[in-house]
């Protein structure tokens, strides 16, 4: 009998071997789901974006009319101070054009010179003839000189006045002249002083744009430069979890070159045009202190701290389900799954979810589960689905 | 009265026992080949039910996204958005690429998801650790047959990823695993070409007299920038409103928008009637051989075991035992292993089966009708046995 007894125990544990197979595996095995409670909690809220360094101002510094570069005397990185010669443009005939107008202005100064000699002239004749003429008109009284003689000093004095007259305004004329000829000069001088491209800010060379003899044309860049001290993060925040965006956000930035570094910044602005086409909004973050050696065009991930939820009722995200169109959690109930419709709220960085309605504090729901779930499914707790 | 069946097999129970597992083996190996076959055509279901979709709107013309390359532009969805009978929309985008993970390359479909806020459709509908993706960008959920583990960072293209979260039987239709990640950064991985190839483009680019021409500063930025954008997805994942109709809303779609739209019933027949079809009937083709090869190894044992027992038959008939008692042992003993073997079988299939690469799907209703299948096998191949049995001359048990 000792052998039937072995046989029976070989038979039983052949069919509990069966029956341990179908109950874990297979279909008709319970579903492992992992269980969380719904608890008030403090929620740490963040934003995320990616961003590229940019620099606030950017000057494209280039001629304003069409022309040929003649000179580039810097290079990129090189430090500029404002007001410093960066690049010069080919004058062409402005020099030769700067030579006559310095030649006419003199040549108009001596035109003045000459005129104010003839007026002295004038006068000095003007005064004679009137001596003169007094003179005759007294000897005429006491009738030493005919009356024709007297009359004829008198009109020479009279035409001689005239001639002051005339020397006058030839001199006056002359000095106009003068003054128009300076004019041309130093219009003549502005436009070659514009043909030099000097700095408007202290800061550096970031593109050398064109070489002598390349001809630009008028408004194109010859040299850029920036101010290193106005770098800042552009960054593109994905519209639909923008919402809390502002001006003073603290931010983290993580410099693609240092992805372990956690840079500190601000968010010091956002604009209020987003891009339509990416969907995205875009803010600048500014570093609380510019790092060394960072490049323009880096990527960097920013993560904007929104200020926290104090206390809410939370729940882990990964509970969140959703059934035909509505959103819930599962909940466990006699070792049977039952659906509870919630609506939800902030998302925390952490991976937990504000709850507003359809739980209470301390209610048990289901976090993970091993398949997907659907009313009464038959589950089984575990603590790690594994 | 004894029960001649449980008696004789109690004679030889070891060999009988033997043969029985011997024969279970081979069933196991059946029922696991129906499991592949299942499974094969469970990946391509899996693949539908869990983008959460009742619509998949594709380019115009193209058997998209799963079969066939579509891509549409990202924005579509807002057209879409607006008809009647849409609830929700979410951009997807799909691919397959290989990925370098400890030390050796695995295939995966990269699952491009719109992650604004959770349960969009196309994200995984159950976790099994970890959580949803709560950024925008770099963060990654993984298939578990990926071998990722939570907190792991791991390089696609040009980016690392954080595994935030792990999910099970999310896999495409050729049984990869499937990581999910941000919808923009999906685009960048499937249409962003490498450093070499930008590299070269721009310098192409810039040998171009068109593109590059003196006098017009800017041209030449402006045409390389267009180059490098990645503004398309592949589809469109719609949920309807309840009791939207779906064929009528997919007639809107395409008589309007001018793409392709396709129902769950029409996404079905093209994952699974169309695009697994002929490696399904090779497995199928497979089953069915394997199927006729256990058959008959069945026949045969059972009829062996009845030929070596001739003897003890012919001592039977010489003590005047009935034909329908001899009947009933043979048919009793070839039950007996048939139950054993599929049992043996069943456990079998069971415990190698999830060390499939793939998935392996055991269905109650198969094993069932394997069972069923295994006993009628048994019963057929014994009354072959019977007759050989019947036949044999009772003097024999005196002579030999």
């Amino acid at each position: 009998m000792k052998r039937n007894l072995v046989l029976g125990v070989l038979a039983v544990a052949f069919l509990v071997a069966f029956g341990w197979i179908v109950a874990t595996q297979g279909p008709l095995a319970p579903v492992k789901v992992t269980l969380a409670q719904a608890a008030e909690t403090k929620l740490e809220r963040t934003l995320f974006g990616i961003a590229t360094v940019e620099a606030r101002r950017s000057h494209s510094i280039g001629p304003t009319l069409a022309g040929r570069v003649a000179r580039v005397l810097v290079d990129q990185g090189d430090a500029v101070n404002a007001g410093q010669l960066l690049a010069e443009m080919e004058p062409v005939d402005l020099d030769a054009r700067l030579a006559a107008g310095a030649a006419s202005s003199a040549a108009a100064t001596q035109r003045v010179q000459s005129a104010e000699a003839a007026l002295i002239e004038a006068t000095s004749r003007a005064q004679l003839a009137k001596n003169s003429a007094d003179r005759f008109a007294d000897l005429r009284k006491k009738n030493f000189v005919s009356q024709e003689a007297a009359d004829a000093k008198s009109h020479e004095a009279a035409a001689a006045l005239a001639a002051r007259s005339s020397a006058a305004a030839t001199l006056a004329a002359a000095k106009d002249d003068a003054r128009r000829a300076q004019s041309e000069l130093a219009g003549t001088g502005k436009n070659r002083e514009h043909l030099r491209m000097t700095s408007p800010v202290d800061g550096i060379v970031t593109a050398r744009l064109a070489e002598p003899g390349s001809t630009v044309v008028a408004g194109q860049a010859v040299v850029q430069v920036i101010d290193p001290a106005s770098l800042w993060l552009r960054v593109r925040v994905d519209q639909g979890r923008s919402q809390g965006l502002a001006v003073g956000l603290p931010a983290e930035i993580a410099l693609r070159s240092r992805p372990g570094e956690k840079l500190a910044g601000r968010v010091a602005r956002v604009d209020w045009v987003g891009d339509a086409v990416t969907e995205e909004r875009i803010a600048n973050i500014a570093f609380e202190r510019l790092p060394v050696g960072i490049a323009i065009g880096e990527l960097a991930e920013v993560t904007l701290r929104l200020p926290a939820i104090e206390k809410a009722l939370a729940i882990p995200a990964a509970a969140l389900q959703r059934q035909g169109n509505q959103s819930g959690v599962w909940q466990p109930a006699e070792g049977k799954t039952h659906f509870v419709p919630v609506t939800s709220g902030a998302l925390s960085a952490d991976g937990f979810v504000e709850i507003r309605q359809g739980l209470a504090a301390g209610d048990t729901v289901i976090v993970h589960s091993g398949k997907a779930l659907a009313d009464g499914t038959r589950i089984k707790t575990a603590d790690t689905l594994k | 009265m004894i029960n001649l069946a449980s008696r004789d097999v109690l004679h030889g129970w070891g060999k009988f026992l033997f043969t029985g597992i011997g024969l279970g083996l081979l069933i196991g190996a059946t029922l696991t080949m129906a499991g592949v076959f299942r499974g094969m055509v469970d990946d391509g279901q899996v693949l539908i039910d869990n983008s959460g979709a009742d619509l998949w709107v594709v380019q115009q013309g193209t058997l998209g996204p799963y079969a066939e390359p579509s891509s549409i532009r990202d924005d579509v969805w807002r057209g879409i958005a607006g008809i009647q009978g849409v609830a929700e929309t979410g951009n997807a985008a799909y691919l397959t690429i290989q990925m370098a993970h400890a030390g050796k390359d695995t295939r995966v479909m990269i699952v491009g998801i719109e992650v604004d806020r959770p349960n969009r459709p196309g994200a995984p509908a159950y976790l099994t650790a970890g959580r949803p993706i709560l950024q925008g960008h770099y963060e990654a959920i993984a298939d578990e047959r990926a071998g990722l583990k939570i907190g792991e960072r791991v390089k696609i293209r040009r980016h690392d990823y954080t595994v935030v979260g792990l999910t099970r039987r999310m896999v495409s239709s050729s049984g990869d695993p499937m990581i999910f990640v941000p919808l923009k950064d999906a685009q960048e991985i499937q249409f962003l070409k490498d450093n070499d190839v930008l590299v070269n483009e721009r310098a192409r680019t810039a040998a171009n007299p068109a593109f590059n021409r003196p006098g017009v500063p800017g041209l030449l930025e402006a045409a390389q920038a267009s180059a490098t954008q990645a503004r398309s997805v592949n589809t469109v994942l719609v949920r309807l409103s309840p009791g939207a109709d779906p064929a009528t809303v997919a007639n809107d779609i395409q008589r309007w928008k001018r793409l392709t739209a396709y129902t769950r019933t029409q996404m079905e027949d093209i994952l699974i009637a169309k695009l697994i079809a002929t490696s399904a009937k090779q497995i199928g083709m497979f089953l069915v051989i394997l199927a006729i090869v256990t058959a008959a190894i069945v026949a045969f044992i059972i009829y062996t075991m009845t030929l070596a027992k001739v003897r003890e038959i012919a001592v039977l008939k010489l003590i005047g035992a009935k034909n329908r008692v001899i009947a009933g042992m043979i048919l009793q003993q070839a039950l007996a292993l048939g139950v054993i073997g599929f049992l043996v079988g069943r456990i079998a299939a069971g415990l190698w089966g999830p060390a499939f690469p793939k998935y392996v799907l055991l269905l109650p209703q198969d094993a069932i009708g394997g069972f069923a299948i295994v006993l009628t096998i048994c019963a057929l191949a014994s009354s072959v046995a019977i007759r050989a049995a019947l036949a044999i001359d009772p003097a024999e048990a005196i002579g030999g």
